[in-house]
């Protein structure tokens, strides 16, 4: 499948050219980049004298333009107060626009591909929209000077308001088209952050809440075009199966439906509305090749996990310190965990709308990975991947699910598209089922732990075997020598670098039950593992869970882990009485540069853990959004809570057993907790904020549960269907 | 065939088989794409809608169901419902996508209820699904809106 790319000694491409995902981190042409090559077929991007990133209307308006999509994490606030603040722009009047696709110039400056996950969007940005905002402002700056014969260093910005102390002064509107024609400074000068007025401040809201509290944001559902037609795919009820053979008879009957026809992944109904398409793919029937499809039931995966992680056999390591052949002498704490496949559920179900004719490919849809669904899309269809257009979208979510590593519902609906040609619009719906049944899971994950405890009461030295599926196989990003995202909470803990012995191995199974990131990606069984651990130490130490982390931070320099530990649990009253069958459980976990310290009280009410209250702090590097922080710890928490309670997507005889939200049960507004956030001053650059909740809920709970019962938790979710 | 259906104060002709659910009429056909699709079983609360000043699930209920009966959706309430500016002020929407519906499911239920408890508002809400979990904001604009209206 994967052909290299061929490029003519000229550098010109050939008309067939196929990028292999590969290219992305791996082997190149010499000379050529791999932007270069990703970006092949890019149109060039006529943007103002502001540059890529700002545009100024004749009214003085400033656009922030966005490279990263915004699918509810409030990246465009974020990322609009960097420009704004550096900018000195008057921010009621700052707009924000979705950047198109071009891997060279919108890249993610920490993937080298344009594309929005892993908490990165402010962190890649910080300092090139500081820049380009502080460039724009010296170019208003150098032409009032110009302008009134004076000093730049005596002119003064603030609110789109340009000044001199002799009281002259001039709105951007009014200077904009002399500073268009200054040359933009090569290194602007940045403000000292202590000097920040904007960021840092409950100012900085989103600008799309009037949208979505009126039914007029657009979404990819939304689309609708001339010619349009509507699409949905019979699936395989089987992971790995194939299409042997359909009947379309009862299909072709139903009113609406236009083209019925083979494609990679299944059957496609292509028809004039929703309705039709979907009636008429119920309609169809398929027989399916089930050769190589999973059959087995989760029973059985997650013993095989735990029989691999016992045998460790052909484990590869992620940490090995210490003599390890005799330090496991003796009585050891050993534990094991399991954890299910999780969908991911965003309410938006996935969909796409393409049109292609030839070599003429346009993308409309929340598009949350550019690069890598060019170059799937390149592949599927063979075209130039820079030339494939896309506008991206808001999204009703994503938590991963929309930037896949195959191009999935993407390139699904590229293949239809070209099947239908004429460049006529073709919008592919997934059903809440589709989306549900597939696949791209959050992985099945098993733990295995055997710890040394010292004399100390504190571990000695840490035995850490972890199964699981590759999320990062066959994906364009390094592979590495481990599968880190398996292990990632593990690797570089604290409670790690204060044991003297470290032997970490993870073993790799297979499965043709897709697999993803999901909201946090490893902290989302790590931080159980590996807090709850922790909490049973310190009750076999008979030492409080507090003072034994603290004890382990401290001997790790682990000052972060302690500052937001120690403001969570002042802001939660830890060791003040609660009231009879109410607990608190405390969890600090570090994940995309941030570290995020909860502590959840919890009851029990009819067998089901009730959490009520859920203090949060943070520290995530210099604070942009305050009050977008907080939505982030209060939408992680509820995120990691609804999966740690009732998430688990299950197979039985290799079909899945969960279709909808019927059966996929999610916190609703009955069981939600009330989230409070309290963030840790500091002068770093920004680190991540949609993501660093998530983790610690789920052993923030179970440590709550284990004080409240005495009895550990060794799988999630809390609540079995 | 064509069928009357009486959106947001304008009676409309529209063509689809009577079991045509209503909110596939709503997006498809009338292009009123505020009600969303979420699960097409009645479980999400994104597709929600009134009926005669009732919540109801738009994509469960055949159009066929709906002769005489009054239906308002989200573009029905021009933007100028308290609750609308509760959500603005609190910056409730995250992704956004079932806030059409949380916002309709919350005007019904103030409409009934002008001063909704802690207790009114998980009845009325709790049939409404945020991935984003955005819930303490809705909560609390809820509160907000109903202040506002009696002040």
């Amino acid at each position: 499948m994967n052909k290299p790319v061929t490029l003519s000694q000229n550098g010109t491409t050939r008309r067939d050219l196929v990028v292999g995902a590969s290219l992305v981190g791996g082997a190149l042409l010499v000379g050529c980049s791999p932007t270069d090559i990703l970006n092949l077929g890019a149109k060039k991007i006529d943007f103002g004298a502001f540059g890529p990133f700002i545009k100024i209307g004749a009214d003085g308006a400033v656009t922030v333009i966005s490279k990263h999509i915004e699918f509810g994490q409030g990246t465009h606030a974020g990322l609009a107060a960097i420009v704004a603040e550096e900018l000195d722009a008057d921010w009621s009047r700052v707009l924000v626009e979705q950047s198109p696709a071009n891997t060279k110039v919108y890249q993610n400056l920490l993937f080298g591909a344009q594309g929005t996950g892993g908490s990165t969007a402010i962190a890649n940005s910080w300092m090139q929209l500081r820049q380009a905002g502080a460039s724009a402002r010296a170019m208003f700056v150098q032409a009032a000077s110009s302008k009134w014969r004076v000093p730049a260093a005596e002119i003064t910005v603030k609110d789109s308001v340009v000044s001199h102390a002799s009281g002259k002064s001039a709105s951007f509107a009014d200077l904009l088209k002399d500073a268009a024609k200054v040359a933009p400074p090569t290194a602007p000068t940045l403000k000292d952050p202590k000097t920040f007025t904007l960021i840092g401040t409950q100012k900085v809201r989103r600008k799309d809440s009037l949208a979505k509290s009126t039914g007029t944001a657009i979404y990819t559902q939304d689309i609708h075009m001339p010619g349009m037609l509507t699409a949905m795919v019979a699936h395989a009820p089987r992971f790995g199966a194939k299409v042997a053979s359909y009947d379309d008879t009862e299909a072709k009957k139903v009113k609406g439906v236009v083209k019925i026809f083979k494609i990679a992944t299944g059957v496609a109904v292509v028809a004039e509305n929703t309705w039709a398409a979907k009636q008429g793919r119920d309609a169809l029937k398929v027989t399916w090749d089930e050769s190589k499809a999973e059959k087995r039931s989760t029973p059985e995966i997650a013993q095989s996990y735990a029989k691999i992680a016992s045998a460790r056999s052909d484990g590869t390591p992620f940490e090995a310190r210490g003599d390890a052949t005799t330090a496991f002498g003796g009585p050891l704490h050993t534990a094991t965990f399991d954890f299910p496949y999780l969908a991911h559920a965003s309410m938006e179900p996935m969909n796409c709308v393409a049109q292609v004719d030839g070599q003429k490919v346009k993308l409309t849809y929340g598009c949350q990975g550019p690069t890598m669904d060019q170059v799937n899309v390149a592949k599927a269809i063979g075209v130039l991947p820079g030339a494939i257009e896309i506008e991206t979208l808001t999204t009703g979510g994503s938590f991963g699910r929309r930037a896949t590593v195959d191009g999935d519902y993407v390139v699904e609906c590229a293949r239809i598209a070209k099947k239908i040609g004429g460049f006529t619009p073709v919008k592919l719906v997934w059903t809440r089922e589709d989306d549900m049944l597939g696949g791209h899971y959050r992985p099945m994950v098993h733990h295995n732990l055997a710890i040394k405890v010292g004399v100390d009461g504190y571990p000695a030295a840490w035995r850490h075997t972890v199964v699981t599926q590759s999320i990062m196989k066959g994906s364009p990003m390094p592979q590495g020598k481990f599968e880190a995202a398996a292990v990632e909470g593990v690797l570089g803990s604290p409670y790690l670098k204060a044991a003297s012995v470290v032997d970490g191995q993870v073993i790799l199974a297979e499965s043709p039950v897709s697999v993803l990131w999901w909201r946090s990606v490893g902290g989302t069984h790590t931080a159980l593992v590996m807090e709850h651990t922790i909490d049973q130490l310190a009750a076999k130490a008979g030492k409080d869970p507090v003072d034994y982390r603290r004890a382990l931070y401290t001997k790790a320099d682990a000052k972060r882990h302690l500052a937001v530990m120690d403001l969570a649990t002042q802001k939660a009253g830890w060791g003040k009485p609660l009231p009879a069958g109410t607990a608190r459980g405390i969890a600090v976990h570090e994940s995309f540069g941030s570290v995020v310290a909860q502590v959840a009280e919890v009851s029990i009410i009819d067998g089901v853990p009730r959490v009520g209250r859920v203090v949060c702090a943070v520290d995530c590097g210099i604070a942009i959004a305050p009050d977008q922080i907080a939505a982030q710890m209060e939408g992680a928490v509820t995120y990691g809570l609804s999966a740690a309670l009732f998430g688990e997507i299950t197979l039985k005889d290799g079909l899945v057993q969960q279709h909808n939200f019927d059966t996929y049960r999610v916190l609703r507004q009955n069981e939600a907790p009330t989230v409070e956030t309290y963030i840790v001053p500091s002068g770093a650059n920004p680190s991540g904020i949609g993501e660093p909740g998530t983790p610690p809920i789920a052993p923030a709970v179970a440590n709550a549960l284990l004080a409240l019962t005495g009895k550990p938790t060794t799988s999630l979710p809390f609540v079995k269907a | 065939m064509s069928i009357a259906l009486e959106v947001n104060g304008k009676t409309l002709q529209v063509e689809a088989a009577p079991d045509t659910p209503l909110l596939w009429v709503l997006r498809d056909e009338l292009k009123m794409t505020g009600s969303k699709f979420g699960c097409g079983i009645a479980q999400c609360g994104a597709c929600t809608v009134h009926a005669d000043g009732q919540p109801i699930r738009s994509c469960s209920t055949p159009i066929e169901a709906l002769a005489g009966v009054k239906i308002t959706t989200i573009e029905g309430l021009n933007g100028d419902h308290p609750l609308q500016a509760a959500w603005v002020k609190h910056d409730v929407p995250q992704c956004g996508y079932c806030q059409s519906g949380q916002i309709m499911a919350a005007a019904a239920l103030l409409a009934e209820k002008p001063h909704p408890t802690d207790a009114d508002i998980n009845a009325a809400m709790s049939g409404n699904i945020c991935r984003c979990g955005a819930y303490q904001r809705i909560r609390a604009a809820i509160k907000d809106a109903a202040a506002s209206k009696s002040a």
